[in-house]
């Protein structure tokens, strides 16, 4: 009887099984990667906003306090953006005619509000507030980064859970003194052991609660 | 030849011979093989498979509508939050565990009579399966991250909870899946190679010459070969047991009365294999008939059969015993309300039928004369068939219904949807087994011929 098969699909049939197993390892790697890149996260991407607003040039240059925009950051679970009138305290006066500053100054004559397009959006079933971390010591360049160098706003962080609980299992490897929350200068993150340990100390100086209670389910999805 | 084949000697003490006597190395193959490639198709067969079909759009259909708006389709809710779908799933499982056991168990214990059902149980086995994991991935409302379930490096920074009996379930089914597709596939390789050596028409020869992988039949392909088969046999063997034991920790670990037993391993265990030696008799006793397999599948295996069902439904009696007993002398306020109201409670109904069905009818099975009747021992089957889903529908039902606090009780009614969705993995199922009948052996042509007289080597 003739052959259905010539001999050299028995190779063939070999490379199958075995390619079967590095093209599946492969594809659950891509997959893996995929998922934390910044293609599904929105990492690094900078978002182009209704005005050219630059932090590098407000906080970088100007040195405006975050505070001064971003009223509620240590209050409320919201940092806030600023209103059209606090852009106005200043661009009254110092460029005044700018033709970047239209859509400010028409927003200030309409009263309408300018429609920010959001750099950070958690989903809904995660609960966040900006002032636990910042009142125990969380530095706004550890989750933010260096706003002071950022032309545009970019989110700085992958902003999954895995990223959340880094820090909750662990505060001590971020917190910072309390004095140094707006500075953007200051490490993003402790590394070496002088500073871990100045981690642990402000864990206990600022109350921080235990991993348990930081990882619990119910504290982010209430 | 034409008498008692004298190599069944031990065997003497029953009644009727594993193979009928007169058959063939080539009579064998030719009248197995036949029916997948030469005879044609019988009108029962379409008739079947057109019904089987239709049965299935069903259950596509209540599958789009339940991705579309969720869970709610069904009857469940708090507190009864498992209601048709695990216990479809527990049912299904179930009947998986005789194929198993059958080509597993028995292989090792050198059974020979399982040789001519030991094909047809696996498909049987894997399709139920199919059918099973449907249910728990359905019931997660968004079913496409039933990935989710898989410890894998995820984005949430967490790993799935080990110490879950739901979780053990995902390994536990997903394992005896696995097992059981490579058994039934390396058990099918020789027989492929055999459909492939006899299709006359070039795209089988092809498709058949794919599936056999090369298989030439030489010594060292046959040596390799029973190497593998017992390797998966003595992997699949502790299957039998754990697959139901994990079904049964769903249950057992929590702590709702009426689960919280320690009798649940071996009794659903026995359940499953109840339930699964039912559904065997129950799909080739018509089968065997109509492809007049009669010298194949031998008046013994029926016999067999029955008295395997007989033996674990007396088990599964013991069990139901058991826990009225337990219920009771465990003098716990709970339980002894679990009990009373699985018997005179709103569902007290299912509970006497359950009984009925799961206790009473089997014992008919000790009569040699129902037993030989094909159609009694075939209604014997359906109503343990039903018997065993109505057991499932008890333990879900009636514990969750009627829990700690008076305040949280309520009742259960499946609605349209659990039906359609019921009626439409039976489809499948069927879809699935009508397939499989028309295109590959139901019968293992070469472990049929090792069982001859003609493959006994004279000494
Ligand atoms: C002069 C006002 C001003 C100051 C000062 C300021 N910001 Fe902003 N910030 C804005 C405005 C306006 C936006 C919205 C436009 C944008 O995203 O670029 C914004 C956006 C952001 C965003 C992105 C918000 C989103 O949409 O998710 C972050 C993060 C942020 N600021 C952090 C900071 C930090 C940290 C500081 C202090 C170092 C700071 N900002 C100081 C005005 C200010
Ligand atoms: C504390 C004063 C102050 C406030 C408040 C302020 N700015 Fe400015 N802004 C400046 C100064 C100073 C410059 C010039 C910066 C430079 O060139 O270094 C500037 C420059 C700009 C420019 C660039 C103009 C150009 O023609 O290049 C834009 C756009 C702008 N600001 C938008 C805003 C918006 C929007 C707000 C409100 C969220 C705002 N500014 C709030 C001080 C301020
Ligand atoms: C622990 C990490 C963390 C720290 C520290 C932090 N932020 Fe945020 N910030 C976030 C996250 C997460 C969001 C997105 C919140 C959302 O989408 O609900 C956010 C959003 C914002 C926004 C957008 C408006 C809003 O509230 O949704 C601004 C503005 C902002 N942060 C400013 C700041 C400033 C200023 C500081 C320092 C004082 C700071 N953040 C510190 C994590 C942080
Ligand atoms: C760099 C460190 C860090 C990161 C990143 C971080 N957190 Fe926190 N988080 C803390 C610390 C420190 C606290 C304060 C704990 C305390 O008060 O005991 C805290 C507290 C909280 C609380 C309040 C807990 C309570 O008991 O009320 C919530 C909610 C929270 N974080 C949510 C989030 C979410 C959501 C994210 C991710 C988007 C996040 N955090 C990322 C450090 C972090
Ligand atoms: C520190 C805050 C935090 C804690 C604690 C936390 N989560 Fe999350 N979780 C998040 C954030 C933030 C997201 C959104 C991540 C994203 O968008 O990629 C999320 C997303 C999820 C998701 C994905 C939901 C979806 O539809 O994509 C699941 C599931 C989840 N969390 C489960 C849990 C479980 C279970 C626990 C407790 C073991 C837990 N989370 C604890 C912050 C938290």
């Amino acid at each position: 009887m003739p052959q259905i098969f010539h001999h050299s699909t028995n190779a063939l049939a070999k490379l199958t099984i075995y390619g079967a197993v590095f093209i599946l390892v492969a594809l659950l790697w891509i997959a893996v990667e995929l998922n934390r890149s910044s293609w599904n996260t929105g990492q690094w991407v900078e978002r182009q906003q209704p005005v050219q607003f630059s932090h590098k040039h407000h906080v970088g240059d100007d040195g405006i306090d975050c505070r001064y925009c971003h009223t509620s950051v240590e209050t409320a679970a919201s940092a806030g953006l600023p209103a059209t009138t606090t852009c106005m305290n200043c661009h009254k006066q110092i460029w005044a005619d700018s033709s970047y500053l239209e859509p400010v100054r028409e927003s200030f004559r309409t009263g309408k509000p300018i429609e920010w397009i959001r750099v950070h959006d958690l989903p809904d079933f995660a609960y966040f507030n900006h002032s636990i971390h910042v009142n125990k010591g969380v530095g706004c360049s550890t989750c933010h980064g260096q706003v002071d160098q950022m032309p545009i706003a970019y989110q700085a962080s992958t902003l999954q859970m895995e990223w959340c609980l880094g820090c909750h299992r662990n505060p001590e490897n971020f917190v910072r003194p309390k004095e140094k929350v707006f500075d953007m200068q200051f490490r993003q993150e402790n590394k070496t052991n002088d500073e871990i340990a100045e981690g642990r100390s402000l864990v206990t100086k600022y109350h921080i609660q235990p991993p348990n209670v930081l990882t619990s389910c119910s504290t982010c999805h209430r | 030849m034409a008498d008692e084949p004298h190599n069944l000697g031990p065997l003497h003490h029953s009644t009727a011979p594993v193979v009928a006597p007169g058959l063939t190395f080539a009579s064998v193959t030719d009248k197995i093989s036949s029916i997948v490639l030469k005879r044609k198709t019988p009108l029962w067969w379409f008739l079947g498979f057109a019904l089987s079909f239709i049965l299935f759009q069903l259950l596509l259909l209540t599958i789009t509508k339940l991705v579309f708006e969720g869970i709610g389709l069904w009857g469940v809710n708090v507190p009864v939050a498992w209601g048709m779908d695990i216990l479809n799933f527990v049912w299904w499982i179930g009947i998986g565990h005789a194929g198993t056991l059958i080509s597993a168990i028995l292989l090792l214990l050198r059974q020979k009579w399982r040789t001519s059902i030991n094909r047809f149980a696996e498909a049987m086995t894997l399709f139920a399966v199919a059918q099973a994991g449907m249910y728990p991935i359905m019931h997660l409302g968004r079913p496409w991250l039933a990935y989710w379930l898989f410890p894998y490096p995820n984005t949430m920074g967490i790993w799935p909870q080990f110490r879950s009996p739901l979780m053990w379930d995902v390994f536990a089914v997903s394992t005896y899946a696995t097992v059981s597709a490579m058994f039934w596939f390396v058990g099918l390789i020789p027989d492929f190679a055999t459909l492939r050596d006899r299709a006359r028409s070039k795209p089988f020869q092809l498709l058949y010459g794919l599936l056999a992988m090369g298989w030439r039949g030489s010594a060292r392909h046959w040596h390799r070969y029973e190497m593998a088969y017992l390797l998966l046999a003595g992997l699949a063997t502790p299957l039998v047991l754990s697959v139901h034991t994990i079904v049964s920790f769903d249950f057992a670990v929590g702590i709702i009365p009426g689960w919280h037993a320690t009798i649940f391993p071996p009794y659903f265990v026995a359940g499953a294999i109840y339930a699964g030696f039912a559904m065997v008799l129950l799909l080739t006793i018509p089968l065997r008939k109509l492809y007049g397999l009669e010298s194949f599948i031998t008046m013994r295996h029926m016999h067999n059969m029955a008295k395997v069902m007989l033996a674990t439904g007396l088990i599964v009696g013991y069990g139901y015993v058991m826990e009225a007993f337990f219920g009771w002398y465990s003098g716990n306020h709970y339980e002894r309300f679990m009990i009373w109201n699985r018997m005179h409670g709103p569902y007290s109904g299912y509970y006497w039928a359950l009984i009925l069905c799961n206790i009473i009818t089997p014992q008919f099975l000790w009569i040699k004369k129902l037993r030989s009747n094909l159609l009694v021992l075939w209604l014997l089957s359906l109503v343990v068939s039903i018997g065993m889903w109505l057991e499932r529908f008890v333990i879900v039902v009636t514990s969750l219904h009627r829990d700690f606090l008076p305040s949280s009780w309520g009742m259960y009614q499946p609605s349209t949807w659990d039906w359609t969705m019921f009626i439409g993995t039976i489809g499948f199922f069927f879809t699935l087994l009508f397939l499989f009948i028309r295109f590959l052996p139901m019968i293992s042509i070469f472990e049929m011929r090792t069982i001859l007289p003609d493959a006994e080597v004279e000494e």
